[in-house]
């Protein structure tokens, strides 16, 4: 239990990119891309935690309450945006590509070679 | 406003100014937006100027949110300029106004949105090079990519113009993955996220396997950028597709930003808890250099596609800035910084001449110029001269980047390197050099190349200009020039030796960021490059040139030389120009293969 | 490369990269054991010197501002560049796109869908609208909130359809709003610069924990953020969804 979280981001990351390598579909490309981001989600959010701490938030309790780290959660929103923005370009390229194409196998559509 | 309210200025001026253009873009005429724009990175660029100047004696640390660190935790952002940082924002501007100049006439259908990005791009390059804060880093490494991935895909007509940018954004994020995971380890062991607070953390007990997995991880993400074999594949292609003034930036000076944050990282970071490594991090780095530049030159003399050989020789350089600065001393970091400096210069003002040619003549492909270029002798004069700057002919920059960069090898024992850097050096200035004998001179045969280019119609421009527009070849000449000038300034060279030393002072840089203590600044003496820098670089241009004429006059060569030479080299070159396939699932498997190698190699040296 | 030998290239070096993974993985504290010092010095001191009880927020908008500042250009630039990687061109507009599927528009919606979709709108602007401004006090933000605010009018789209869509977020408002929010956060760290301090120093009144109008720069930024994530998403949205109407039949708002 101590370390499972851990583990829990390292398959995300792996298996995301068995996804992406292994994909006959662009728009599966990408949403295994973000699993590979939301490998870093759960790594970031499992190192802020602590036990029997209740969220960063002082609203109805005193300052001084034991919380969980609020950086990483600031960090994660900031990943959150990131990833978000990235899909969406790449999304639009995947568009694009079957506009021309008719397809979206990445085995048949190859940039340059050689 | 004092002096000491620059710091930020440099970034927020052009992603400020991009918000404007936005917001008035429609009721502005084209022409005022481009001005805007161009005079932006000049504010830019003589902003940085200034901090260059203001940062040789000492670093400018710079709180945001006026959030002082405490007992030495920092609470907020620091941007801790140095020569380097604020020297790679300065090349980056100077860059950017040279291409925004270029495009004068470029784009006419997309009107504001080019500048935009490029201003966008400009902010973030700037705030990459001057932050002082690791996720602030990555924060502008993501800027700067996504900025990078829509200039990439401006073709939208073209599929591999489209597919080119895919494999770009996909290859990016994963290197942005790998190093958000390295933050996560290096941020779960110090609770920091200040480079000099870490470093002194970290130091202060001995190296464990999250240590060095965490630079592995960073390491590596970083080098996906940095365009290093095997994390390399993405960058022809995206050279290849993206419009022109684009790849000035991207060759020029993104791609190596990746290595700088690499560097960054490692001396602040890293170098005090793995101080006692430093040796055996030595022989690993040049391995890993030596073969990005071997494979980056042979792939560049085997292209056809003007684009894609450029890029490739700046693969090949990227292996010889790693190889500088694997030696771990101010000489060879110094090395790398004048050279980068200056093949900056020399590279983006080729890809503008490259540009030149696309526009005259539609084609960037050698076998489909070769001839066509004699009606443009301007530009085949600034051609070759780009091409023996490549090459490190002196007086240019580049030579003395490169002379110090062998000097600082041999003083370690080193030798091979000297070999290398011969290699490189032919191999990029040759394939060059060979492009300006076929496209200026019309020589060579056009079965020469087993180039297979695309044969998709490349436009970049509506109109199809007769005498090429002085906006197109004005920037080109003054890229040169500055490359030049870099080698002839007196003091650049110490002025260099002497922020490279400070750089790699791990102990200074976290006591004058989080005390803000005067650092003691090591006294390092001028040197002045011994006669075999001069000599050895005379060579590598010789035989560049030789190397050009081999290709260009295969013909004439004996029937038996030229069947042994195709029997032992077309396997090897048939294989590696397999390996890039143009399909992403290749390309990311090697950038995982690349971690797990270089992860073992740690573990196995330092575990 | 083949296929089988691209897998197993990859199972090779995944089980490298998992090792690596594991191994750094293993030198950090047990879960549910966070020691380090940034976290908790925030916590501590925070609401003293910020009069604010939303400590993510505190760190996002106040403490590292900056990076807020970067993340939201980073937002700016991908609208700018979707704008770019979507654009029409002539040949589009003169034909049809090769994937395009005839007899297949979209049905009438049923009234239960308008609406319910309409009554959810409004109730999710309303809803957008606090979480934007209730920034400092309880969780939210200007980008949780934009981006609520944002599917609201997409919600107008699946109830009604594009047209309304467009009505409700003209391309010119939207592009202002993107605009001058992203601006409108760097303006604000230059007028903090201009007036002596340092570039984003929360100089305003700090005025009562617990206040709507407390934490000075803090829920400033915040609107100014929530307008440029709404107006950003909003574009986002449209941009895709020109893609899904007949060419050069309906011309934009």
């Amino acid at each position: 239990m101590n370390f499972l979280p851990y583990v829990v981001a390292a398959w995300l990351f792996v298996v995301g990119l068995y996804g992406i390598i292994t994909s006959r579909h662009l728009i599966h490309l990408i949403v295994c891309l973000a699993v590979v981001q939301s490998s870093t989600y759960v790594l970031l959010l499992s190192i802020g935690y602590r036990t029997g701490a209740g969220a960063p938030i002082f609203a109805n309790v005193p300052p001084g309450t034991p919380a969980v780290d609020p950086v990483v959660q600031a960090l994660a929103l900031t990943d959150i945006v990131v990833g978000a923005t990235v899909t969406a370009l790449l999304l639009a390229l995947a568009v694009q590509v079957h506009k021309r194409r008719g397809t979206l196998d990445p085995n048949r559509l190859r940039s340059m070679r050689g | 406003m004092s002096i000491n309210a620059l710091p930020p200025l440099p970034v927020v001026l052009p992603l400020s100014v991009a918000a404007l253009l936005i917001a008035t873009a429609p009721r502005l005429p084209r022409r005022v937006i481009d001005l805007l724009a161009i005079a932006t990175a000049l504010a830019v660029a003589i902003l940085c100027a200034l901090l260059l100047v203001r940062s040789l004696d000492g670093p400018i640390v710079y709180w945001f949110g006026g959030w002082l660190p405490r007992d030495g935790i920092a609470l907020g952002i620091s941007f801790v300029i140095d020569p380097f940082g604020a020297g790679l924002a300065l090349l980056a501007s100077v860059l950017v106004v040279a291409s925004l100049i270029f495009t004068w006439h470029y784009f006419d259908e997309v009107g504001v949105l080019f500048p935009v990005l490029t201003l966008t791009f400009l902010g973030a390059m700037a705030g990459f090079s001057l932050t002082g804060d690791l996720f602030n880093l990555f924060v502008f490494f993501e800027l700067m990519s996504v900025a990078a991935f829509a200039l990439t895909g401006y073709k939208i007509e073209e599929e591999e113009a489209l597919m080119g940018a895919f494999n770009f954004g996909v290859t990016n994020s994963i290197g942005a993955f790998l190093v958000l995971t390295g933050i996560g380890l290096l941020y779960g062991r110090t609770g920091a996220l200040n480079l000099a607070q870490m470093g002194r953390t970290l130091a202060s007990a001995p190296a464990d396997g999250l240590v060095i997995g965490a630079l592995v991880l960073i390491s590596t993400g970083f080098a996906v950028k940095a365009a290093l074999v095997p994390f390399h594949f993405w960058l022809a292609d995206a050279h290849a597709v993206a419009p022109t003034p684009v790849c000035v930036l991207f060759s020029g000076v993104m791609v190596e930003l990746g290595l700088y944050a690499v560097l960054r990282v490692y001396w602040t970071v890293f170098a005090g808890v793995l101080a006692a490594h430093e040796d055996r991090l030595r022989p690993l780095l040049l391995a890993a250099g030596s073969l990005t530049v071997l494979v980056g030159g042979v792939m560049c003399f085997a292209q056809a596609h003007l684009k894609r050989l450029l890029a490739f020789s700046t693969i090949s350089h990227m292996g010889v800035f790693l190889m500088g600065t694997a030696c771990l001393t101010a000489d060879g970091l110094a090395g790398t910084g004048l050279y980068v400096l200056a093949h900056g210069l020399v590279k983006g003002g080729l890809f503008l001449a490259a540009g030149i040619l696309l526009n005259r003549f539609e084609s960037v492909d050698e076998n489909v110029l070769r001839g066509r270029g004699k009606l443009l002798p301007a530009v085949g004069v600034l051609f070759t001269l780009g091409a023996l700057g490549l090459s490190g002919l002196p007086p240019f920059g580049t030579w003395t980047g490169k002379a110090l960069i062998e000097d600082a090898a041999a003083d370690l024992g080193f030798h091979g390197v000297s070999v290398i850097l011969f290699l490189s050096s032919a191999l990029t200035g040759g394939a060059v050099l060979r492009v300006c004998g076929a496209v200026f001179l019309g020589w060579g045969h056009k079965e020469n190349e087993e180039g297979k280019t695309p044969k998709y119609q490349e436009k970049e421009t509506k109109k199809k200009y007769t005498r090429t527009p002085l906006v197109m070849i004005v920037p080109v000449g003054v890229l040169f020039l500055l490359a030049l000038l870099a080698g002839l300034w007196p003091t650049l060279k110490s002025e260099t030796v002497r922020a490279a030393a400070r750089f790699e002072n791990p102990q200074g840089y976290a006591d004058g960021v989080l005390e803000g203590s005067a650092e003691t600044l090591l006294a390092v003496g001028p040197k002045q490059p011994p006669p075999s820098g001069f000599l050895s670089s005379v060579t590598a241009t010789a035989g560049a040139v030789v190397l050009a004429l081999t290709a260009l006059f295969v013909r004439r060569l004996p029937q038996s030389l030229r069947r042994n030479a195709w029997r032992v080299g077309h396997p090897a070159l048939a294989v590696l120009r397999t390996l890039h396939s143009g399909y992403v699932g290749d390309y990311v498997v090697w950038i995982i293969v690349g971690v797990a190698m270089l992860g073992g190699l740690c573990a196995w040296r330092f575990g | 490369m083949s296929e089988r030998g691209r897998l197993l290239l990859f199972v090779a070096g995944a089980a490298g990269f998992a090792a690596l993974l594991l191994w750094g993985l293993a030198g950090l504290p047990a879960f549910g054991d966070y020691r380090g010092p940034y976290g908790d010095v925030i916590n501590a001191s925070a609401v003293a010197q910020r009069h604010l009880t939303n400590m993510a927020s505190a760190i996002n908008f106040d403490y590292r501002g900056f990076d807020t500042l970067g993340e939201e250009y980073i937002l700016f630039t991908a609208v700018t560049g979707l704008a770019l990687l979507l654009r029409e061109i002539r040949s589009e507009i003169e034909e049809a796109p090769r994937d395009a599927s005839p007899n297949r528009d979209a049905s009438d919606r049923s009234d239960a869908l308008r609406w319910f979709g309409l009554m959810l709108a409004g109730f999710t602007n309303l809803f957008g609208l606090y979480v934007v401004i209730h920034a400092h006090l309880t969780p939210g933000g200007g980008f949780q909130g934009g981006a609520i605010l944002g599917t609201a009018c997409l919600l107008v789209y699946l109830a009604i359809g594009y047209r309304a869509f467009r009505t409700v977020s003209p391309k010119v408002l939207m592009d202002f709003a993107d605009a001058t929010g992203a601006g409108g956060y760097a303006l604000i760290g230059l007028g903090t610069l201009l007036a002596g301090g340092a570039f984003l120093q929360n100089m305003l009144p700090l005025g009562q924990t617990g206040d709507l109008l407390s934490a000075g720069t803090v829920p400033v930024i915040n609107l100014v953020v929530g307008l440029e994530v709404s107006g950003g998403f909003i574009l986002m949205f449209a941009e895709f969804l020109k893609e899904t109407r007949k060419p050069s039949r309906e011309k934009d708002a």
